[in-house]
């Protein structure tokens, strides 16, 4: 928890569980547990489940959530933190090297796919 | 050599739990000055009282401090009890040992040693004291009403039946405000124009109220029992000794102009009155808009009225006039929804705001009350209401609850299936919020009776799709995101203070919130006083509240106003600023800093040398200073000086605190 907090600089606990973030995603069709659901296990301290979803990676950081919220709670930044928590811990990349040439698309941004990059490997 | 008494209150064990007043008291025995230190459990009952008074007399004490809660508390009633046993009140020093010792702290040895050095202080302080003697003046009998919603109405009516005069000033054509605009009212669905317009023409018809609609006011100068306003008179270009109301004129009028009555939903006249039981019912030319005096062509009203009472000449009249309170009433705005694009409010006709709901529901309101889809004129099926918008928000809208939005969404569902039966209310929320006297019985109605779907969270995105409106929302309860296919789309704005309140509050100096709400003296023990005296306020220009508080809130602030007017004199706070006029060099930076427009410059003659000279001091109006210390602060000299807290008995206190 110490650590999202200080990755994020959000305060988990700021959410009142408005569901406006859930409400405003455009890919919350995808997730297995919702946006105002990842804060609401935040706030009850169960990180684990958290970062076992798939929610975290479906997150687009198109920050919907973030400008709609009314309680100035960032919650694509605290995403990104839990990516990074997993991101950070050795081993395991979800996608090698030399499997990302045949997913590159044609006039794919390379902004795309750089953060492809970085959210699909460790 | 002073003789000075301490006086240690125990109050109960709030103060004698933490301090030790043995010790206490024999310190206090030790201060320069102090002839008797003594202590009672309770200080201000009977018995502490008498103590006080019985030991001024035998010791024949000069100065007494009395070691107890805040001053806020208390101070008056010790100043009183010195002054019953023949003692100047201004000779009485607080050392305030509860809030800012005992309360705040749990060492004990700590807390003791604290006490005796505020207790020090207050006898330093208490040493310099001189006594000082109120000012009388008389008060002007008549009071002011700004805004002519149902809180100022109500005001106006409860002061004149006090049998004082009222000038009611509305700056629209008619007063009624915002309930006038309203349908019904929650939770007994009363019809909200049927209770509000007998007092509208009962205060019209009240010998004691002087309604002055289509007015503002433009300069407040004076002080508590003698405000000098300046009232602007628009000029109706309607003559209204001559104006029989007879409509003719609205009538025959070519040009249109959305009406702000009716939110911009329908048309209303160049010439017009704002609804039908408007009052005073006389017309008013909005001259923006008026052919005759954009092009100076048409008078088609003029042409037809058969009293001759059109007058395009008309000018504004300035009234100036005194007054010995007045009462703000100046009642809300909705917030702005351009910040809240996700809504769409603006882009498609069928998104409106809760007022707009009102008026289309309305007997009066545009469609005669049927309630349609301003789109297309047709019935609603469904219809999705969305709470807190722009509330609760502190990020692009305002931190605080709106406090009735809860309460009329609940209203509108059911006044929505009354019209439609076949028509389904879905309302979003985050809380309901229902306190009020059967407001959650109502609110259950809504549910159950009138099968009202409430979903618990918020509207992500409205966007028009075909004739409908899509609206993505999520029901937390359910952890589902949904999607709703609405005919209208209702957003509960949230309530603001009118839009021009700040300037208002620095025109009256009285005291405005981070939201520009104006601010009681005291949110629970003075809430419908400012800070200013003889200012009082009524209704939601001080925060979101609904009709019964408003009116509540209306009559207290009358109360308080009546108290005032019926004194004959008033008794001034003599602890106000003065000027040493042999220090002063008349920079009159004191001039500048005065938040009360106290201070004016004043020439002096004097012989140097034996030649006259001439030059400029400060000069002090004693009625309108509040005694706020800023000009003692900002004179460099130090010839201003704040009468009980002079430049010397502060320095005191900090010698006794420091040395």
């Amino acid at each position: 928890m110490q650590e999202l907090a200080e990755i994020s600089g959000e305060k988990i606990n700021d959410c009142y569980q408005c569901g406006k973030c859930t409400a405003a995603c455009p890919v919350n069709p995808f997730m297995d547990i919702l946006p105002h659901q990842v804060l609401r296990l935040l706030q009850l301290g169960q990180v684990e489940q958290v970062l076992q979803s798939k929610t975290i990676w479906v997150c687009a950081t198109c920050f919907t959530c973030a400008g709609r919220c009314p309680r100035d709670v960032d919650l694509s930044v605290v995403m990104e933190a839990l990516r990074a928590i997993l991101l950070r811990q050795r081993g395991g990349s979800r996608l090698k090297g030399e499997d990302m040439p045949c997913l590159i698309r044609k006039g794919m941004p390379e902004q795309g796919i750089v953060s492809g990059f970085r959210k699909y490997t460790k | 050599m002073r003789r000075i008494g301490v006086f240690i209150c125990w109050c109960g064990t709030n103060i004698a739990a933490t301090v030790d007043i043995e010790t206490v008291i024999k310190e206090a025995r030790e201060m320069p000055g102090v002839v008797y230190a003594g202590d009672n459990k309770y200080m201000c009952s009977e018995t502490g009282q008498t103590q006080i008074k019985g030991t001024i007399v035998q010791q024949k004490l000069d100065r007494v401090v009395i070691a107890s809660c805040s001053p806020r508390m208390h101070e008056l009633t010790f100043r009183k009890t010195a002054a019953a046993a023949g003692l100047n009140p201004y000779l009485v020093e607080i050392a305030n040992v509860r809030e800012h010792c005992s309360w705040v702290h749990k060492d004990k040895d700590a807390a003791t040693v604290k006490a005796v050095a505020l207790i020090r202080t207050a006898v330093a302080k208490a040493a310099l004291d001189t006594g000082l003697e109120p000012q009388e003046f008389v008060v002007t009998r008549r009071a002011l009403v700004i805004g002519g919603g149902i809180a100022g109405i109500q005001a106006a009516l409860d002061i004149a039946e006090a049998g004082y005069a009222v000038d009611l000033v509305e700056r629209t054509p008619s007063i009624g405000g915002r309930m006038a605009q309203l349908d019904k009212t929650f939770p007994t669905l009363d019809c909200s124009a049927c209770i509000l317009t007998p007092k509208m023409v009962d205060a019209a018809a009240h010998p004691n109220i002087n309604l002055l609609t289509y007015s503002e006011v433009e300069e407040v100068e004076g002080y508590v029992g003698n405000f000098e306003v300046t009232i602007r008179q628009k000029a109706r270009s309607v003559d209204a000794a001559k104006c029989t109301g007879c409509g003719l004129c609205f009538e025959k009028c070519p040009s249109k102009v959305k009406s702000e009555f009716d939110e911009g939903l329908a048309l209303r006249k160049a010439i017009y009155v704002p609804f039908p039981q408007a009052v005073p019912n006389i017309p008013v030319i909005d001259r923006d808009h008026c052919r005759w005096f954009s092009k100076k062509k048409c008078g088609v009203c003029k042409k037809v009225c058969p009293a001759s009472a059109v007058d395009f000449e008309q000018s504004d009249v300035l009234i100036k006039q005194k007054y010995g309170a007045i009462v703000v009433a100046t009642g809300f705005d909705l917030i702005g929804f351009e910040i809240f694009g996700e809504f769409g409010y603006g882009k498609h006709p069928d998104i409106i705001t809760s007022m707009e709901f009102e008026r289309l529901v309305n007997a009066s309101g545009p469609g005669g009350g049927k309630l349609l889809k301003p789109s297309n004129q047709q019935p609603p099926k469904n219809v999705v209401f969305v709470h807190c918008v722009g509330s609760r928000d502190k990020s692009r809208g305002k931190p605080y609850c709106s406090k009735i939005c809860c309460m009329y969404t609940a209203k509108h569902a059911v006044l929505l299936k009354e019209k439609h039966p076949e028509a389904q209310a879905y309302v979003f929320y985050i809380d309901v919020r229902t306190a009020g006297k059967d407001f959650e019985e109502f609110h259950r109605r809504a549910v159950e009776e009138y099968a009202a779907v409430y979903l618990r969270g918020l509207v992500g995105k409205v966007f028009p799709s075909g004739d409908k409106l899509l609206v993505n929302g999520v029901d937390t309860l359910s952890n589902q995101a949904v999607e709703i296919e609405a005919d209208l789309v209702v957003l509960a704005a949230a309530l603001t203070p009118r839009h021009d309140a700040e300037g208002l509050a620095r025109m009256l100096g009285i005291g405005s919130d981070a939201h520009n709400f104006f601010v009681e003296a005291h949110p629970k023990l003075r809430p419908v006083e400012s800070h200013t005296a003889g200012l009082f306020l009524a209704g939601t220009c001080q925060g979101p509240r609904d009709i019964p508080e408003t009116v509540a809130q209306a009559g207290a602030a009358a109360a308080k106003a009546i108290a005032l007017l019926n004194k004959e004199t008033l008794l001034s706070d003599p602890c106000v600023s003065a000027v040493d006029e042999s220090l002063c060099t008349g920079c009159l930076a004191c001039l500048k800093v005065c938040p009360y427009k106290a201070i004016s410059d004043k020439p002096l003659t004097e012989k140097v040398h034996g030649r006259q000279r001439r030059r400029l001091v400060a000069e002090v109006n004693k009625a309108l200073c509040q005694g706020c210390g800023a000009c003692s602060a900002a004179c460099r000299p130090g010839a201003m000086n704040l009468l009980g807290f002079s430049n010397e008995q502060l320095l005191a206190e900090v010698d006794a605190i420091c040395l």
